[in-house]
């Protein structure tokens, strides 16, 4: 199978979803991110090169250093993955709503 | 059912928040009890089909809520909340984590802050979830506040399969 590079793919995984919320306040030398995980240099490295396939980030050079930033273009395919939750807050808030009708309606 | 209630939801992730309000048809003091009350939050917090069990509930300042969310699997999700502020019928926080079934609260967590606001028997609810790191963010939504969880997954391997074919 031809290896997917799409940002499904890119926000499948906890760790580059967590490297795109650390990238959407600033951008960030390659050092910086992996100084906020626990896992290796390597690992994170390989995550933001992923995530570059993805075109969800982009590198800038900047004097000796690279900088990733975000792709806020892309990024719009992601707010419907936020759209989920807000999905999950909506059943919970209709669950509720069929609780409160019961409740007034047993009270009469 | 009236199905024009007021909903917005926005995740802010430069301030780490997640901002939620909601309108009811319902007065406040019944929008506070379902919110406050046992019995009754556990009809509704769980998004189905994952059920919401609390195992004990002690609604006063410094006082635990301990449950869990039950997956269709019997799969159970354990969270802790901490009152840190009851203004009855007003306002209520508190502090929650991810837990395991022994209570032990896994760092870090996040702080929530409930308003509530009747106008004309209608009673708005605003809800803010600030999380105190963005792993913790991160982590929330990966388990889609729990609940929710298989349902995103579900959805992505949907979307993964129609890409796929």
């Amino acid at each position: 199978m031809e290896i997917r590079r799409d940002v499904f793919q890119a926000i499948a995984d906890p760790t580059r979803r967590a490297i795109l919320l650390l990238l959407a306040s600033q951008a960030m030398a390659p050092n910086a991110i992996a100084e906020e995980f626990h896992t290796s240099r390597q690992a994170v490295s390989k995550h933001i090169q992923i995530l570059t396939e993805c075109e969800l980030v982009k590198q800038e050079q900047k004097g000796r250093e690279i900088y990733y930033h975000i792709n806020a273009h892309k990024m719009k395919e992601i707010d419907k993955w936020i759209e989920q939750f807000k999905k999950i807050w909506e059943t919970r808030f209709n669950q509720l709503d069929i609780v409160l009708s019961t409740i007034k309606k047993q009270k009469k | 059912m009236k199905n024009n209630l007021l909903f917005d939801f926005t995740v802010d992730k430069a301030s780490k928040t997640v901002f939620v309000n909601r309108e009811f048809d319902a007065d406040l003091s019944l929008v506070w009890d379902a919110f406050t009350k046992q019995e009754i939050l556990d009809q509704w917090w769980a998004p189905k089909p994952w059920e919401s069990k609390t195992k004990f509930m002690n609604f006063k300042v410094a006082g635990k809520r301990f449950y869990a969310m039950v997956g269709p699997e019997g799969q159970e999700h354990w969270s802790i909340q901490k009152y840190t502020s009851i203004t009855p019928k007003t306002n209520f926080k508190y502090w929650n984590a991810f837990a395991d079934k022994d209570e032990n609260p896994e760092l870090p967590g996040s702080e929530w802050d409930l308003n509530f606001n009747e106008q004309d028997g209608m009673t708005t609810v605003n809800i803010t979830i600030y999380n105190e790191s963005l792993q913790r963010m991160e982590q929330m939504i990966e388990m889609g506040f729990q609940g929710g969880f298989t349902m995103t997954l579900n959805y992505l391997e949907e979307l993964l399969t129609r890409i796929n074919h």
